[in-house]
C-alpha cells in the first residue's frame, strides 16, 4: 500500500502529476468527470454513474431505516417503553422492515456494486439496456417517494410482513400506499435483475467464459434469477391486499371465502428467495474480498459459483419454514424443515472455501479483508442459528420470538450490511480514484463488529427466554438484555457514521489510488481509477482463469 | 448513441456485434415474459386453491359467466396473435407494407376483445356480479362472490396487459409503415412487439379455462 501520512505540500494546477491537486490526471479523463451538470448525471446510461446515484439514495433509506431502529432501541430500553406509544412503536417497526429490506437491504450491493462492476468485470461497455437500466433507478425514487408519503402520512403498523387479516382488515394507516410503494420498488428490481442476466449472457468478453467468471459475477447471476422470477409474485399478492383493502376482494379473508394463510404463502415464497437476494451478493463480495486479501485463487471455485445457484434453486422451497406453528400440514412441515437444512450445506460449503483460501495465503490485514472475516463470523452464527430455527420441534419453542430476529440480523446485519462496507471498502478506490485511511477503516471494522455483537448476541438470549418479537411492555426480568442490546446499538450507530467521516475525507484528500491499489486480479483493476467513461479502451480478452495469482511470495507494491 | 444513425443494422453501445445485440434483445425479452408469467402466476395459485378448497361453488358460478363471449373472444385473441405471427414473417422478408397493415389488424381484433370484454363486464355490472356493486343476495354465500371478485381482478389484470399490447401493436405498426423501422434489418422490433402480444394471447388460454371452463 501507499503510505498514506506522506504530508502535503501546496498544489500546483499546472502540473498534472502533482498528487496535492484536487483532481488526479486519472480522474479528469473517468466518467466523473464526462459531463458536469445535474442532467450528466440524472440522465446519464452509463451503469458507472447509475451505481453512484444508487450508492447515494440506497444510503440515504439506510439512514432513515437506522433511526428507526434507534427509536425502537431507545424505547425498549424499560420494560414499559421510553418514547414511544404502542401505536408509534408498531409504526416505527414497521418502517424499519420495510425499508430496511426493501428500500436498502436488496438494491444495497446489487444496484451499487453490481451495477458498477459488472460490465467491468466481464469486459463490457455498459450494461445490456443502459435506459432500462436508468429506468429502473427513476423507479426506485418513485417507490421511495411513496414510502417517505407513508413516514410522513403517519406510518403503517401491520409490520413489514403484511400479513393478513390483520393488514386487510383491522390495520389503520397507509397500508395501501405502503403497499404501492413495495409494488412499485419491485419493478425496479425486476429490470435491475433483467439487465444482469442479459448482460452476463450476452456481454462477456472474448475469452470470458463461464467458467471464468468472477464469483461476484456469479452470485449477482443467481440473485438476478431470484429476482426475476420471485418479484411478480409479491406485486400481485400485494395488488391483492390493496384489492381487498380498497374494493373489498376478500381473497385472504375467510368470512368471503378466503384464505389467509394463502397470503402467507404466496408472501413467503417471495419473501423467503429475497433473503438470498440479500445475502447472495454478499457472498459474491466476500468471495472477491477474501481471495485478494490471501492473494490466492478462490479454492474450489467451481464448487462455490454451483453454490451460489444451488442457495438459489433451493431457496425457492423453503417458504414453509416461516409456517411451523401456522396449522399447515405437518407432512409440508417435515418437507420443508428438511430442505431448510439442506439449503445450508452450500453455504456451509462456502465457508469452508472461504477459509481453505485464506489458509497460507500471504495475509493482508487490510480493512477489506477485516469485513469478510467480520462476514464470514456473523454469517456462521446466523447460519447455524438458522438450522436450529428449521427444525420443527424448536420451531415451536422459539418462533416469533426475538432468538429469530437475532437470527436474520446476523445474516442481514451482521452478514450482508457487513459484505456491503466491505465491498465499499475495496471498491472505493476504484469507485473515486482516491485511498482512504487504512488505519480509520480497520477501526471502523472492528467496531462495527462489536458493537454488532453487543446488539444482537442478547437478542438471542432474549429470544430463549420467551421474549416474544414486536412486543412493546415486557417483563421486568429481560430488561438487563433489552439495556445491553440498546447500548449495541448505539456503538453501531455511531460507527456507521464513522466511514463516512473517513471516506469523503479521502475524496478530497485521498492520495491517488492508481490502477490496482491491492494488487488484485481482475478486469476490474486493469483499467485506470476511476473508470473512463467507456470503461475499456479496446475491449479485453480474457486467457487464464480467475484469481490467478502468483503462487510464489511476492512483495506487495 | 446516434453515430450510427445512417446503418440501422449498426449496433449501438454496449454491443460490438449485430448479432449480439439481436440476441440480447431476445433473451431481455423472454426474461421479461417470465417475469410476467409468474406475475400471473400467483393468481392462478390463488385460483386454485379456491377450486381445491370450494369445488362446489366454484363450479356454481363459473356457470354465472358468459361463456359465449369468452369463447368469441378466445378465438378473436387467437386469429389476432395469427395476424402477428404473418406480420413477423413479413417483416422478417422485407414486406413492410403488409407487415403494418397485420399489425394493425391484430391491433384492432385486440380493440373488439376489450369492447367483447366490456359489454360483458356491463352484463355482469348489471346483474351485480362485480365487486364493489354486487348484491349480496345475489349470491349464495362469499365464495360465490369471491370467485367473481377474482374473475375481474384476472380478467381486469389481462385486460391491462392487452391494452399495453395494442399500443405496443399500434406503435410499431405505425413505425413500420412510415419507415422509421427499416425491414427487414430491423425486423427484430416487431418480433419482439409480437412476443408480447403471444403472451398475453397465451395467458387467455390459460384463464379460459380456469374461469370459464370450471363449470
Amino acid at each position: 500500500m501507499t503510505d498514506l501520512s506522506m504530508p502535503k505540500e501546496r498544489p500546483d494546477p499546472h502540473n498534472i502529476e502533482d498528487r496535492g491537486l484536487s483532481e488526479t490526471p486519472a480522474q479528469r479523463e473517468s466518467y466523473l468527470r464526462a459531463g458536469n451538470t445535474l442532467g450528466s448525471w440524472f440522465f446519464t446510461t452509463d451503469h458507472k454513474r447509475i451505481a453512484v446515484l444508487y450508492l447515494i439514495s440506497v444510503t440515504f433509506f439506510f439512514f432513515i431505516g437506522g433511526a428507526a431502529a434507534a427509536l425502537i432501541r431507545i424505547d425498549l430500553l424499560e420494560p414499559n417503553g421510553t418514547i414511544l406509544t404502542n401505536e408509534g412503536y408498531n409504526r416505527a417497526f414497521t418502517l424499519h422492515g420495510v425499508i430496511m429490506v426493501w428500500f436498502f437491504l436488496i438494491p444495497s450491493i446489487p444496484n451499487t456494486f453490481g451495477n458498477f462492476l459488472i460490465p467491468l468485470m466481464i469486459g463490457a461497455r455498459d450494461l445490456a439496456f443502459p435506459r432500462l437500466n436508468l429506468a429502473s433507478w427513476y423507479i426506485y425514487v418513485l417507490g421511495g417517494l411513496c414510502t417517505v408519503y407513508v413516514l410522513i402520512a403517519g406510518g403503517v403498523d401491520t409490520g413489514w410482513t403484511f400479513y393478513t387479516p390483520l393488514s386487510s382488515m383491522f390495520a389503520h394507516g397507509q397500508v395501501v400506499m405502503a403497499a404501492t410503494a413495495v409494488f412499485i420498488v419491485g419493478f425496479s428490481s425486476i429490470l435491475t435483475g433483467l439487465n444482469f442476466i442479459v448482460t452476463i449472457h450476452k456481454l462477456r468478453c472474448p475469452g470470458m467464459t463461464w467458467g471464468r467468471l468472477p464469483l461476484f459475477v456469479w452470485s449477482h447471476y443467481a440473485t438476478s434469477l431470484i429476482l426475476v422470477l420471485a418479484t411478480p409474485v409479491l406485486s400481485i399478492t400485494l395488488a391483492l391486499i390493496a384489492a381487498e383493502r380498497l374494493f373489498g376482494i376478500g381473497v385472504f379473508n375467510p368470512a368471503l371465502g378466503g384464505d389467509p394463510l394463502l397470503y402467507q404463502h404466496l408472501f413467503w415464497f417471495y419473501s423467503h428467495p429475497a433473503v438470498y437476494i440479500m445475502v447472495l451478493p454478499a457472498l459474491g463480495v466476500v468471495s472477491e474480498l477474501v481471495a485478494a486479501a490471501a492473494r490466492k485463487p478462490v479454492f474450489g471455485y467451481k464448487v462455490v459459483a454451483g453454490c451460489s445457484i444451488a442457495i438459489a434453486a433451493i431457496g425457492f422451497l423453503v417458504w414453509g419454514h416461516h409456517m411451523f406453528v401456522s396449522g399447515q400440514s405437518p407432512y409440508a412441515s417435515a418437507v420443508f424443515s428438511f430442505l431448510s437444512l439442506a439449503v445450508a450445506v452450500p453455504s456451509g460449503i462456502k465457508v469452508y472455501n472461504w477459509t481453505a483460501t485464506l489458509y497460507k495465503g500471504h495475509v493482508a490485514i487490510d480493512p477489506p479483508l477485516l469485513f469478510a472475516c467480520s462476514f464470514i463470523g456473523l454469517f456462521v452464527v446466523g447460519g447455524l442459528t438458522g438450522l436450529i430455527l428449521a427444525m420443527l420441534a424448536v420451531d415451536v419453542h422459539v418462533h416469533d420470538t426475538y432468538f429469530v430476529i437475532a437470527h436474520f440480523h446476523y445474516i442481514m446485519v451482521g452478514g450482508t450490511v457487513a459484505a456491503y462496507f466491505g465491498a465499499l471498502h475495496f471498491w472505493w478506490p476504484k469507485i473515486t480514484g482516491r485511498l482512504y485511511s487504512l488505519a480509520w477503516g480497520r477501526l471502523s471494522a472492528l467496531l462495527i463488529f462489536l458493537g454488532f455483537n453487543l446488539t444482537f448476541f442478547p437478542q438471542f438470549v432474549l429470544g430463549y427466554l420467551g421474549m416474544p418479537r414486536r412486543y412493546h411492555h415486557y417483563p421486568p426480568e429481560f430488561q438487563v438484555w433489552n439495556v445491553f442490546s440498546s447500548t449495541g446499538s448505539s456503538i453501531l450507530a455511531v460507527t456507521y457514521l464513522l466511514p463516512f467521516l473517513y471516506l469523503f475525507y479521502s475524496l478530497r484528500y485521498g492520495d491517488a489510488a492508481g490502477p490496482n491499489p491491492w494488487g488484485a486480479t481482475g478486469l476490474e483493476w486493469t483499467v485506470p481509477s476511476p473508470p473512463p467513461k467507456h470503461n475499456f479502451e479496446e475491449t479485453p480478452t480474457v486467457s487464464g482463469p480467475p484469481y490467478d495469482y502468483p503462487m510464489e511470495f511476492e512483495e506487495r507494491p | 448513441m446516434t453515430d450510427h444513425a445512417s446503418d440501422p443494422a449498426a449496433p449501438v453501445l454496449p454491443y460490438s456485434d449485430p448479432e449480439q445485440q439481436r440476441e440480447a434483445a431476445f433473451l431481455g425479452m423472454y426474461v421479461f415474459l417470465g417475469s410476467e408469467i409468474m406475475l400471473f402466476g400467483g393468481l392462478f395459485m390463488t385460483a386454485l386453491v379456491m377450486r381445491v378448497l370450494h369445488p362446489h361453488e366454484v363450479v356454481e358460478t363459473s356457470k354465472e359467466l358468459h361463456i359465449w363471449i369468452g369463447g368469441i373472444n378466445t378465438a378473436i385473441l387467437l386469429t389476432s396473435s395469427f395476424a402477428v405471427a404473418a406480420a413477423v414473417h413479413a417483416a422478417r422478408a422485407g414486406v413492410g407494407r403488409v407487415s403494418a397493415w397485420l399489425l394493425a389488424g391484430a391491433a384492432a381484433l385486440g380493440i373488439a376483445f376489450l369492447a367483447l370484454k366490456g359489454v360483458e363486464y356491463s352484463l355482469e355490472f348489471r346483474d351485480g356480479l362485480l365487486p364493489g356493486v354486487s348484491y349480496p343476495e345475489r349470491f349464495s354465500g362469499p365464495v360465490e362472490r369471491l370467485f367473481m371478485d377474482l374473475y375481474f381482478i384476472s380478467t381486469g389484470l389481462h385486460a391491462l396487459h392487452v391494452t399495453v399490447g395494442i399500443a405496443l401493436l399500434l406503435i410499431v405498426s405505425r413505425s413500420v409503415a412510415t419507415g422509421r423501422i427499416v425491414l427487414p434489418q430491423r425486423a427484430i422490433v416487431v418480433e419482439l412487439g409480437g412476443l408480447y402480444w403471444h403472451l398475453v394471447d397465451a395467458i387467455w388460454i390459460f384463464l379460459y379455462p380456469v374461469l370459464y371452463l370450471a363449470r
